[in-house]
């Protein structure tokens, strides 16, 4: 690029853009491969059974496994609306 | 045994077809019995790019069914030595391939061949994976741009967990990153993802990087697979990437611009 091109489209640098996002979905995408199947219909009921009790979005329940060499630890995040905004 | 390489993407028309010419054509050159297998069933388009769709009697479906020999079906290449092609047929449902039926023949042709090249269909569906499932090697082929790149990623995690490789524990399937229809100059200016960073994001190794150019679309409407105009830049490029596959060092060529003089810079040009 030119000196003066440079001052004529001070261009948004959307490689740089496109490779965050990736790194992030890749990263994202990866770590959900090794998750087991059942997983998705787990998080599907655990989200059903909060559902009687408090309204909620669909990515407001976020489950996880992690293994470590001895355990396997079930991670469950459930982020809850204001209070007032309850069902 | 033959080597059999899958030419994959997840993402459709990012130029799988004429990698799998263009890699088959210069393995063949360089002295190797070499067969390509069109898997794109109902879409066959390698015997266009190959230039011999009016060759075409039996294709791979009416060998797995029984209904032709392996001898019917494959078309000796016109352009080089050693190559042979097996077609897509053109009309039969998807699931026409099954696995013992694609195991049962490349078995038959890895008697006769040194590499067996499988020309992936796009999608991550039962065609592709049959393509890959019984591959010693896969070429990702990438274009430098979102979705092909988080596509390659899926077909990459299938790789290690639906392939024949895979389900028997063996040694996993080699990997190798084709990036194709590149151009430096939007990488410079910070419209295009640069080898770098796609190299980085998938985390496999660089078997070559493919310009974006003419030669391709002038190859194709002559049915002469680019790497046999070694006088276009795409061409070398596939002959180097060929090579690297063989195991020798090439370096990196059309990754960055020509240098420009000082008055270029400045002043543009
Ligand atoms: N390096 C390149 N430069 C310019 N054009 C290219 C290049 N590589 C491929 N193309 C063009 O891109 C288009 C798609 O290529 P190709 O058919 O090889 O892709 P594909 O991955 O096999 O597609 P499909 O998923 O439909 O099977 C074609 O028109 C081809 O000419
Ligand atoms: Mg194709």
């Amino acid at each position: 690029m030119s000196f003066f091109d440079y001052f004529k489209s001070k261009k948004k640098n959307t490689a740089l853009i496109a490779r965050e996002r990736l790194q992030i979905i890749v990263a994202h995408e990866r770590s959900k491969k090794d998750q087991p199947d059942y997983l998705p219909q787990l998080q599907k009921e655990i989200l059903d059974v909060i559902r009687k009790y408090v309204a909620i979005d669909e990515d407001m329940v976020q489950v996880q496994l992690d293994k470590n060499e001895s355990c396997s630890v079930l991670e469950l995040n459930v982020t809850l609306p204001e209070r007032g905004e309850q069902a | 045994m033959a080597t059999i390489i899958v030419v994959t993407s997840g993402k459709g028309g990012v130029g799988k077809t004429t990698s799998s010419a263009s890699i088959a054509v210069g393995l063949a050159q360089r002295g190797n019995k070499t067969v390509v297998i069109d898997f794109d069933v109902g879409l066959r388009n390698l015997d266009l790019i190959m230039n011999c769709e009016r060759r075409v009697v039996y294709d791979f479906v009416n060998v797995i069914n029984g209904e032709a020999t392996l001898n019917q079906a494959l078309i000796k290449d016109k352009h080089v030595d050693n190559l042979h092609i097996l077609p897509a047929s053109q009309t039969r449902d998807k699931d026409a391939l099954s696995k013992e039926g694609v195991e049962r023949v490349l078995n038959e042709l890895g008697e006769r061949f040194d590499y067996i090249i499988c020309d992936s269909p796009a999608g991550i569906e039962h065609g592709a994976q049959m393509a890959l499932y019984f591959a010693d090697q896969a070429v990702i082929v990438t274009n430098p741009e979102v979705s092909s790149v988080r596509d390659s990623d899926r077909i990459l995690g299938i790789l290690q967990s639906k392939s024949r490789r895979a389900e028997l524990g063996l040694e996993p399937i080699k990997e190798h990153l084709l990036l194709t229809r590149y151009n430096p100059e939007r990488v410079e200016i910070g419209e295009m993802l640069g080898v770098k960073d796609v190299e980085e994001i998938l985390a496999i190794k660089l078997l070559g990087v493919i310009p974006e150019s003419k030669a391709v679309l002038t190859a194709s409407n002559q049915g002469t697979p680019v790497i046999l105009d070694q006088t276009s830049d795409a061409g070398q490029a596939y002959s180097d990437a060929v090579d690297r596959l063989l195991g020798e060092n090439r370096e990196h060529r059309f990754i960055d611009l020509p240098k420009k003089g000082f008055f270029k810079r400045m002043f543009g040009g």
